[in-house]
């Protein structure tokens, strides 16, 4: 098996270019000629077609094998040596998946009354970006679609936002754009330093990933990077633009920001730094999960604060991006797959979470807490949908949430005790908040006001139904999802293990020939044997 | 039929999604129907179950079924899967027997509501889930089944939502238990480590290299899981609150299966604790001093559920102190007899509160048994049963538990045989209150007006002449009566039928002594039986002349010690602070202060540049996409045209 597999058909070119172009295609039909949900309706669609490339690609996708797939590599400048390149392993996949489902999801359940035609060509431009960014695997080229996604947000914030949007948009902007300058400067550096070793100038990873980076030299290039992840994500104490960002953004762009571009912060960290820079990792792993760590109980302990229900969603959003975190730097096979896992759950979640705050909205024009009051009574339904998605963030076993937490939390355990035992107080206080803000909302005695809001309508029914089904199938049966993230996982942690020659500490004392059903997939580095 | 084991669980939840589904459209009574149907089922299928297990020969009698690989990564590989034993079958038998019967109750009790398919709902999930937890086969599939129940106990408690007690109530036994949950997951995360595994079976095949340090820690963390679940001492005062939820979800949820949980949990994983003197001592003590700590609470109460609730916890702590004296054994018969006698004692509570129009006040009672005689008669039995009145079930499984205290610690025997005085005094007390004496409830208010209980809940206005209830009430009233009564029969070691011998094999670490020399038993016996009529003595003739005592109502016995109060002043108001600091002045002044901060600071230096730049984000934002566009474009043309 070589590190590349190739498929003649350029699937994830045309899974970029197919929102790109139809971003241009909105934006050019004309206004006042055509009905005015046209727009909308091609952006839906266009957005269905991104989703069936996407289902593609999920059903072609090879399990077992963890290397890149479906990658297509063409030389764009000779001189600079940087390549259209693309490709896909497990730890892309379902972040490319997700993102495909929450944005017709989005389209559908978010929409806007003002100027839908800018909205969904910004969209769709936000869409193409993103996914963009998940399966480049040239670092110029990851950059300049982490940048673009920064446009189409600052333009939905800017515009459709609520009453500070301006002070969001700007402050949003600003600080992830500050945040990417370093990231650039890595970048350049990296390929500078591969090009003194080597000879060659080049951006490509699977070829900078074997660079040999100097303790120094490593540290500070990690640090670059990560910079620009942290502010993305974002990381404690990175994150004060998101909880203004997440309250002021329209519904669409509280959903997509934290769902999706978050994502890219903690993608960018486990394709990049691990990948980069392995000794750097190794010596900053201490560093990574305290910060983690601060951000669980600190995103809970200020969510329990707050009386707002965006900002409260934003900073429980603050506690479980520390998690992933946790998971990403315990660098074990659970951690580091529960990590990959977690942003699919934690994107399902808070995009629902979004959705039905949203249509609360729409319904009150309010969400502070304080302002509504026995919803339960009229919407049943809401708060039906409410509750299960609560329960799938707080971590419910057999709802989503669950998996990633526990997979992180232990493969933390067996390496990083204390940090994990931290973290595990943080799934008590996930727990107050968003039950408080349960009770506030739906429990107690309505008001006439209260009683008179309309519960969801079929049409939103039919639009939460999907992330429902999903928070549930991942939380009962999540092997298929993770049958397909360990093996690159595994690949990654290798790589980083030769690079440090270190080892993982062999957890199992006692794995009995009963229990150990491991398959071809597993990789050894849980195996068996030996005293720690 | 041990490979329909599965269907145990099936059914419930079948019934769950059917009441999700076309709850609404099914209505009252008929979705109420469905769902007991379901339990039924549930229940027949177990009994089937049941049988095939007796035919199986072997050391121990087991079946395992693995139903699906459930997170698989590396080295970890966890199965969904089943496991049956006499241990785990005697739970299933009770927990799908009585619910199915708290369901036939609750058409009758829950009729009119305004959310009655949503009731069933949530009911039938709640079985399922506690069947999970019994069946799993590992730890983490025991842990969906535990935070399953406590989620469908959060949901229930505050089923009647638009009551602000009934909220808080939810919330707050949702939080204790989630205390309890992270102490279960630690206890997960280091069985992993160390063992490699959370198969039961793999996890007992290594308790030697565990190592006993580890082995103590794991106990301890599944113990503060069980003080949580099991409402053990210090996080019991959830429990009390949690009578906020209907009478049935009381009945069945917080006194026969939910809350016990912990203790099966405790012996499920038996083998741990043999492994560990230490934590075993610490759970016996624990279950001593809750045992005690509730009782007293209890003779206080003028809520008729919360002396219930307080009995239960009492109840519990005996439980849990024979686990830690090792007598497995008489926890699981003294759990089983607990199911028959407590239910059947809720229930009757239900129906009284039923009759008399939602009051729920002792002191607004009396002289019920004129008008509610089968409930009365049925009710008795209950308190007599649990009073240790040989005799009925309480006598024998009570006996059994403080035989096993006397031999484990004669300290532990007399906090357990004082603790059964006081339970034969209260339950008295209460007895007294409600069934004999005038008729109070023709009063318009409480005798001794409750100022530091107002959380106690009364009928609106007069009260009209009691009623007795209806037959789907009362029926089960009356076969949990029969159980109640005779279910002594299951201590009676005739040699192939008997409790103990049949969950024995599972505990192989057991120090159960039912090899007392003959005359120690029947001194002990003796004792525990003259203590059941003193108490109930007591309490009759103290209670039925009079209601109104109020040297007997001790207001540190009233307010639980005090434990909700201290929790508060040391976590809840504290941590209220605390978050209200890190949000305003941390947040705000600290943290985003710097980044504005940084922000102005650059904005000022940049005046000077302001001519250059337009100073227009958006403007900066329309050329990079500009840029972007751009450079891709360049960027297709070199690929596909060069």
């Amino acid at each position: 098996m070589g590190l590349m597999s190739t498929t003649p058909f350029p699937f994830l070119t045309v899974l970029v270019l197919i929102p790109a172009v139809g971003a241009a295609v909105v934006a050019l039909i004309p206004r006042q000629r055509v009905a005015g949900w046209t727009h909308e309706a091609v952006g839906i669609a266009v957005s269905l077609v991104t989703l069936a490339v996407a289902v593609t690609v999920l059903v072609r996708f090879k399990t077992h094998f963890g290397g890149y797939q479906f990658t297509s590599d063409h030389i764009w400048t000779k001189s600079l040596g940087i390549h259209w390149s693309l490709g896909m392993d497990g730890i892309s996949l379902f972040l490319v998946m997700m993102a495909a489902i929450l944005f017709p999801l989005t389209l559908l359940g978010a929409r806007v009354k003002r100027d839908p035609r800018s909205f969904v060509a910004w969209v769709l431009l936000l869409e193409a970006a993103c996914l963009g960014s998940f399966v480049s695997l040239d670092l110029i080229l990851f950059f300049l679609f982490f940048e673009l996604t920064l446009v189409p947000t600052y333009f939905i914030i800017g515009g459709w936002g609520y009453a500070r949007r301006g002070y969001a948009a700007i402050k949003f902007f600003i600080y992830t754009f500050a945040g990417s300058a370093f990231l650039l400067v890595g970048m350049v550096a990296v390929a500078f330093l591969h090009q003194s070793q080597t000879g060659v100038l080049t951006f490509e990873l699977p070829a900078l990933m074997h660079t040999h980076l100097s303790g120094t030299a490593g540290v500070l290039l990690f640090v670059a990077f990560t910079a620009a992840f942290a502010v993305k994500a974002p990381i404690f104490p990175f994150h004060t633009w998101s909880p203004v960002a997440y309250a002021e953004a329209p519904t669409a762009g509280s959903v997509l920001l934290a769902a999706v571009m978050a994502k890219l912060g903690t993608y960018g960290i486990i394709r990049f730094d691990l990948n980069l820079f392995p000794q750097a990792t190794r010596t900053l792993t201490p560093v990574l999960l305290t910060l983690a760590v601060i951000g669980i109980l600190y995103g809970a302990v200020v969510a329990c604060a707050q009386r707002d229900l965006k900002r409260l969603v934003a900073f429980s959003s603050l506690a479980q991006l520390g998690f992933i975190v946790l998971g990403t730097f315990a660098l074990t096979s659970q951690g580091l797959t529960g990590a990959v896992i977690q942003m699919v759950n934690h994107g399902l979640i808070i995009a629902a979470l979004f959705l039905v705050i949203g249509w609360l909205y729409e319904r009150r024009k309010s969400w502070q807490a304080n302002e509504l009051k026995g919803l339960q009574w009229s919407a049943p339904v809401m708060a039906g949908v409410f509750t299960v998605v609560m329960l799938a963030s707080i971590g419910v076993p057999g709802l989503n949430g669950f998996v990633g937490e526990f997979l992180i939390l232990s493969g933390t355990f067996i390496v990083h005790r204390w940090w994990a035992v931290a973290a595990t107080f943080g799934i008590i206080i996930a727990a107050l908040y968003l039950l408080w803000a349960y009770q506030q909302v739906f429990h107690g005695e309505p008001t006439e006001r209260d009683k008179k809001t309309r519960d969801l309508a079929w049409s939103e029914r039919l639009i939460i139904a999907p992330l429902i089904i999903l928070i549930v199938f991942l939380g009962v049966y999540p092997k298929p999802v993770l049958d397909r993230i360990t093996p690159s996982v595994n690949q990654l942690i290798t790589h980083v293990d030769q690079a440090t020659r270190t080892h993982q500490p062999p957890v199992a004392t006692g794995q009995s020939a009963s229990t150990a059903v491991s398959g071809s997939d597993s990789g050894s580095t849980l195996g068996a044997g030996g005293a720690r | 039929m041990l490979h329909l084991t599965y269907l145990i669980i099936l059914l419930p939840l079948v019934g769950f999604a059917v009441q999700v589904l076309f709850g609404r459209r099914l209505g009252d009574p008929v979705a109420g129907a469905v769902a007991t149907i379901f339990v039924g089922a549930s229940f027949i299928v177990s009994v089937g179950v049941f049988f095939d297990l007796l035919a199986v020969h072997g050391a121990v009698r087991s079946f395992t079924q693995n139903l699906w690989t459930w997170i698989p990564v590396g080295g970890m590989q966890i199965h969904a899967g089943l496991y049956v034993d006499p241990l785990s079958m005697t739970m299933v038998l009770f927990v799908t027997g009585i619910s199915a019967l708290i369901h036939l109750y609750s058409i009758g009790y829950m009729k009119g509501d305004r959310d009655y398919p949503k009731f069933f709902l949530y009911l039938n999930l709640f079985v399922a889930s506690m069947l999970i937890l019994v069946l799993g086969n590992n730890l983490l599939v025991t842990y969906v089944g535990w935070e399953g129940v406590g989620t469908c106990s959060y949901l229930l408690v505050a089923f009647w939502f638009t009551r602000e007690t009934a909220a808080v109530a939810g919330k707050k036994a949702f939080i204790y238990n989630r205390i309890g949950d992270a102490g279960f997951i630690a206890a997960a995360f280091l069985t992993f480590d160390k063992v490699g595994s959370l198969d039961y079976s793999v996890i007992f095949a290594n308790v030697g290299k565990i190592g006993t340090a580890n082995i103590t820690a794991i106990c301890l963390l599944l113990m503060v899981g069980v003080a949580a679940k099991s409402a053990q001492i210090p996080l019991f005062p959830w429990l009390a609150d949690a009578m906020e939820g209907p009478t049935p979800v009381s009945a069945l949820i917080h006194a026969a299966t939910m809350v016990t949980a912990g203790v099966y949990l405790l012996c499920r994983v038996n083998p741990l604790l043999h492994a560990s003197p230490d934590a075993a001592w610490i759970v016996a003590l624990i279950g001593a001093a809750t045992a005690f700590v509730a009782a007293t609470i209890a003779c206080a109460q003028n809520d008729i559920k919360k002396v219930l609730a307080y009995s239960t916890v009492s109840q519990l702590g005996y439980m849990v102190l024979a686990i830690g004296a090792g007598a497995y054994e008489a926890a699981i018969f003294l759990m089983v007899a607990h199911a028959f006698f407590k239910g059947l004692l809720f229930l009757g509570s239900g129906s009284v509160i039923h009759g008399l129009h939602d009051e729920q006040d002792l002191k607004r009672m009396g002289n019920l048994r004129v008008y509610m005689p089968i409930t009365f008669v049925t009710f008795g039995i209950g308190w007599l049963a649990i009073a240790g009145v040989p005799p009925l079930s309480g006598f024998w499984a009570k006996g059994d538990v403080l035989d096993n205290a006397w031999a484990a610690h004669p300290a532990l025997w007399v906090v357990g045989i004082f603790t059964a005085l006081l339970t034969a005094y209260y339950m008295s007390r209460l007895s007294g209150l409600a069934f004999f004496g005038q008729d109070r409830w023709k009063n318009k208010v409480a005798v001794g007006a409750d100022a530091d209980m107002p959380d106690a809940h009364h009928a609106a206005g007069p009260i009209p002449e009691p009623h007795e209830s209806k037959w789907v009430m009362t029926l089960p009233l009356i076969v949990l009566a029969v159980l109640a009564a005779a279910g002594g029969v299951m201590a009676f070691a005739t040699p192939h039928l008997s409790l103990a011998r049949w969950v024995d094999p599972v505990f192989s670490g057991s120090l159960y002594n039912d090899h007392e020399t003959t005359s120690t038993i029947w001194k002990l016996s003796t004792l525990d039986a003259v203590v059941a009529v003193i108490g109930v003595f007591i309490g009759l003739r103290l209670w039925i002349t009079r209601a109104d005592r109020p040297k007997l109502e001790w207001a540190f016995l009233r307010q639980s010690w005090y434990f909700n109060e201290i929790f508060d002043a040391i976590i809840g108001r504290p941590g209220a602070r605390l978050a209200q600091f890190t949000s305003t002045v941390i947040e705000d002044k600290v943290i985003d202060g710097a980044v504005d901060g940084t922000g102005a600071l650059v904005r000022r230096t940049g005046m000077a540049l302001r001519r250059v730049q337009t100073g227009y984000v958006r403007n900066y934002a329309l050329w990079i996409v500009v840029g972007i566009v751009a450079l891709f474009a360049f960027m297709l043309t070199r690929t596909w045209w060069a």
